[in-house]
């Protein structure tokens, strides 16, 4: 059994204006959907990588996963237990300390206000758990010092922070942590010592991971299984190495091409055209239809099913088409 | 860990003591001459209405020491049946300004604290409580703020005042008044506070410390009280000292209308009230020590105010 | 051929009351026309700072306290400030990483265009209207002529940076300065614009500076590449030459660093520490704490000069 399996998960928000400005403008109510009938499982001890850009979803499934949000409908099952239905409080407690996340933003993610020491063992405290000399354990597992428990989060850097950041996800001993984009306020040197950290606290403690992220470059790197979003909908989902050398979506194969590369000086070829529609008033079909070189009227009309393809799985009408060019 | 990214030296500090001295926040005070001046100012008002017994010559309102004899006594000379000299002169019943000046300056501090601090609980606390629970509390809690602001504080004020009056025994007025009054100038000043923290309280509620610490199940009061309050206390602050100048200033208003503090009680409003009936006889120091006291606590205060602002503010620094 | 912009020596000093701090130091370089210079950094290297200095658009109390800045052999560093506002639009135009800040909220982007066109061209209102029309067309906003009326806010990010674009070659200056016009933007968009700026600078013949923090962006877009640090250039040189044999050993670990240098290995390749802040820029080289090449020299001897194209007492690439 897989430690995390997401079924048919759906997530609407309402962005209607105020029912006054409603009544008067005549406007209909406006749904925004953020996460589209995604399906998938994470091992345990893997990590599972969501890429996409702005709007695809990826940071709800995350907020969806660590219990931040109810789904909207579907399920999430983390070792089998439901967080949105589980009746048992007692068991909902257990998960909950179970699941960790790390965002992304260090500046915004440590209470200004708090000594490091505090802002660390709260998830524990929060249940009332034994935190003597947790702290500095735990700082000096992630590279910073026992010393640095008493100061405050405006005297370390952004990289520092970062690393005291996973410190507190590590704190509850959690099996699966949730990291939101963690590097991507990072700079380069920074992140490479936050990924290697990661990976490293990974292979010790037997953690999962789920990793949000847009910079395929990192994905590569970090992950074993990769899921690719678009406008809220899993559109393909591979291993790395399939993944990135024989793309099967059309997005898929865009998102590549767009990718900066280091070894691509001067590159004079032309870009990708068109962006991300409205995620109010999304295409119907295949999402990506508007903006893709093979699209027929069937992908205008029906919505792929998510299929086995290779190794791996696709949502794309054309896929056997679209991997050979 | 092999790298030394973390390893911040322990910072070798001298003293705490010189630590708080070189903070940005008192070096900023330690430049700000109008700053210095009003903290004085503000001490030395404060401690003299502390220690008005041990300082006041006379106590105005203990009627074993007053002599009407001593009335009208200009200030600084002799009086022409007496031969007492008062520093600041005496009023129509004899009593001794600077004395009566130090007493109510006591009453005019405690009842605008204790208002601004009544105002700034209740404030701070449906600021907080519309802010995170949203929805139709915050709708009710804020619309009641906005009607009320609609109306000008001190009518605001009058308005609980003469009803509290209203319900209070006739024999328990007189002693009632003050607290009548504190929670007059509470009820009219709580908006401020309210909003302000609302606002700040929804910037914060959506910062990821916020989100980290509900993913952890923590309880929405303890959110509220552990995390989001202490970061919006500078605002709070800085309103609470401006409040405190224009609380101060309307306890004066009120009592000078003659429905604030008893005449056994006097203010400085109520001072100035009794004073301005002989502004025009030639008396004029009953009115003008008791209204130059005033004028001073609540610009002091207000000055002090002003600087907190700027000094709290990082995007002025 | 006279380079386009020539800045020498450039200091920029904070005075605070910890101190003078330093965030551009004694930072030297030439741009040719045409040429496309990346200024790569991490966070706090001076490098939108430099930047800045060039537009005249310091925050105080920063101010260039040494150097000079020429624009076509003019001095424009000591300019009076209405004399840089007419150069800036006229003969810099600028890309900042939000559109939003170059663009009024309030006025329709048509306008925003002729009027920059009319102020600075002195051509007619009819004119100006027709140029803004052409230059809408020319950065591929679609339906341009049903667009002109359009405000900022009716635009995609991607559309208001392409309307950003057109603003800042519309006076058809000679140096554009686009500090991260792409970070905050996604990836497909990302390409669009860095196309579209380095299309528009070949036929128009503009130079660019472009600011950014990513290696990846500076790799395709650039001609050459000053890499900073710490306020310093570490290194200056032609891009491909910079990214594949780096000689300054923070640059070699600055690529290294990246995740798309180390496809199948476990762990990347990282850089020890973390840049030193303004108030303790370390003694001798900068780098030095930092650096697995750093000798006795490297911290006792003042801060190596740029020579061949590295600011490095042992530069990677040559016996030692």
């Amino acid at each position: 059994m897989s430690m995390v399996e997401i079924r048919n998960l759906r997530r609407t928000f309402d962005v209607s204006k105020p029912w006054l400005n409603r009544a008067l403008e005549r406007l209909p109510k406006q749904v925004l959907t953020a996460v589209s009938d995604v399906s998938f499982d994470i091992e345990a001890q893997t990590v599972y990588a969501l890429v996409g850009e702005s709007g695809s979803g990826k940071s709800t499934i995350g907020k969806i996963l660590v219990g931040l949000l109810p789904p909207s409908s579907g399920t999430v099952r983390v070792e089998d237990i439901d967080l949105a239905t589980e009746a048992d409080a007692a068991v909902r407690a257990e998960l909950r300390s179970n699941i960790q996340m790390i965002f992304q933003d260090p500046f915004a993610s440590l209470n200004p206000r708090w000594r490091v020491r505090d802002i660390i063992v709260e998830p524990v405290r929060a249940r009332g758990g034994d935190t003597d000399g947790l702290a500095e354990k735990l700082l000096e597992q992630v590279g910073l010092s026992a010393l640095d428990a008493v100061k405050f989060p405006h005297q370390f850097s952004g990289g520092q922070r970062q690393r005291i950041c996973v410190a507190r996800a590590l704190a509850s001993e959690p099996r699966l942590i949730v990291c939101d984009e963690p590097t991507s306020a990072l700079d380069v040197s920074v992140q490479a010592q936050v990924l290697n950290l990661m990976s490293d606290l990974k292979e010790n403690f037997g953690l999962t991971y789920l990793f949000i992220s847009h910079d395929l470059t990192v994905v590569r790197h970090m992950a074993d299984r990769i899921g690719v979003l678009y406008l809220g909908q899993l559109v393909e989902e591979a291993d790395p190495e399939a993944l990135f050398n024989a793309p099967a979506h059309p997005y898929t194969q865009m998102l590549l091409d767009a990718a900066p590369a280091l070894d691509r000086f001067g590159r004079d070829e032309d870009p990708p055209q068109g962006e991300i529609p409205d995620p109010i008033n999304p295409p119907t079909g295949c999402p990506f239809n508007p903006r893709c070189a093979l699209a027929t009227d069937l992908c205008r009309i029906e919505r792929p099913e998510m299929r086995s393809f290779g190794t791996g799985r696709v949502a794309c009408h054309h896929a056997e088409q679209a991997q050979a060019t | 860990m092999t790298d030394t990214a973390g390893k911040t030296p322990a910072p070798a500090t001298p003293s705490r003591l010189k630590e708080v001295w070189e903070s940005d926040f008192v070096w900023s005070f330690r430049h700000s001459p109008v700053a210095i001046v009003a903290l004085v100012v503000v001490l030395i008002l404060v401690l003299s209405a502390l220690f008005a017994p041990l300082i006041a010559p006379h106590n105005p309102f203990d009627p074993a020491t007053l002599n009407l004899m001593n009335g009208f006594t200009p200030p600084g000379e002799p009086n022409a049946f007496t031969q007492e000299v008062f520093l600041l002169g005496t009023d129509d019943q004899g009593r001794d300004v600077f004395s009566t000046i130090l007493y109510g300056l006591r009453i005019s501090l405690f009842v605008g604290a204790a208002a601004v601090f009544l105002a700034m609980v209740l404030g701070v606390i449906l600021g907080l409580v519309a802010a995170y629970l949203g929805g139709w509390v915050e709708t009710i809690i804020m619309r009641v703020a906005d009607v009320q602001l609609t109306f000008p504080a001190i009518l605001v004020a009058m308005l609980i005042f003469g009803i509290a009056k209203g319900f209070t025994p006739p024999e328990y007025r007189n002693e009632m008044a003050i607290w009548v009054l504190i929670v007059a100038i509470a009820l009219s000043d709580w908006v401020q506070f309210a909003r302000v923290v609302r606002g700040a309280a929804l910037v914060e509620k959506n910062r990821e410390y916020v989100q980290a610490a509900r993913m952890i199940g923590r309880s929405g009061p303890a959110i509220m009280m552990r995390h989001i309050l202490p970061n919006i206390l500078s605002p709070v602050l800085v309103i609470a000292t401006i409040s405190l100048a224009l609380a101060i200033i309307a306890e004066a208003t009120l009592s000078f209308l003659g429905v604030g503090a008893p005449p056994t009680q006097p203010s400085l409003g109520t001072l100035i009230r009794i004073g301005q009936g002989y502004l025009f006889s030639g008396e004029w120091w009953i009115l003008f020590f008791p209204a130059v006291t005033l004028l001073a606590l609540a610009l002091s205060v207000n000055l002090l105010g002003d600087w907190l602002r700027d000094a709290l503010n990082p995007k002025l620094r | 051929m006279e380079p386009v912009l020539s800045v020498r020596d450039l200091v920029v000093e904070i005075p605070t009351r910890h101190g003078v701090l330093r965030p551009v130091d004694h930072v030297s370089y030439d741009l040719a026309p045409g040429e496309i210079l990346g200024v790569v950094g991490e966070s706090g290297a001076g490098k939108s700072m430099t930047g800045n200095a060039v537009i005249g658009l310091l925050d105080r109390p920063a101010h260039i306290a040494g150097g000079e800045i020429l624009l076509k052999g003019q001095r424009i560093d000591n300019l009076p400030r209405s004399r840089m506002r007419r150069i800036r639009g006229k003969e810099i135009g600028m890309v900042f990483q939000d559109p939003l800040t170059s663009l009024n909220p309030l006025l329709p982007i048509g306008d925003q265009l002729s009027e920059t066109i009319e102020t600075h061209l002195g051509v007619s209102h009819s004119q100006a209207r027709r140029r803004a029309l052409a230059a809408l067309e020319e950065v591929g906003i679609p339906a341009a002529a049903d667009r002109l009326d359009s405000y900022p806010h009716e635009f995609s990010g991607g559309m208001r940076q392409r309307v950003v674009i057109a603003l800042a070659l519309c006076a058809e200056p000679s140096l554009v300065i686009a500090d991260e016009p792409t970070t905050a933007l996604d990836v497909s968009v990302q390409a669009q614009i860095i196309a579209l700026l380095k299309r528009l600078c070949r036929d128009h013949g503009t130079s660019v500076i472009l600011v950014t923090h990513d290696m990846g962006v500076i790799a395709e877009a650039a001609d050459r590449v000053a890499v900073m640090y710490a306020g310093q250039l570490a290194e200056i040189g032609p891009v491909q030459k910079v990214l594949t044999t780096p000689r300054h050993p923070y640059t070699d670990g600055l690529v290294g660093s990246m995740p798309a240098n180390s496809h199948g290995q476990a762990r990347l390749r990282q850089i020890p520490g973390t840049m030193p802040r303004l108030t303790a820029i370390p003694s001798g080289c900068a780098f030095n704490p930092r650096c697995p090449q750093a000798q006795d020299r490297c911290r006792h001897d003042p801060r190596p000069q740029i020579e061949n194209g590295a600011a490095c007492w042992f530069p990677l690439g040559e016996p030692a």
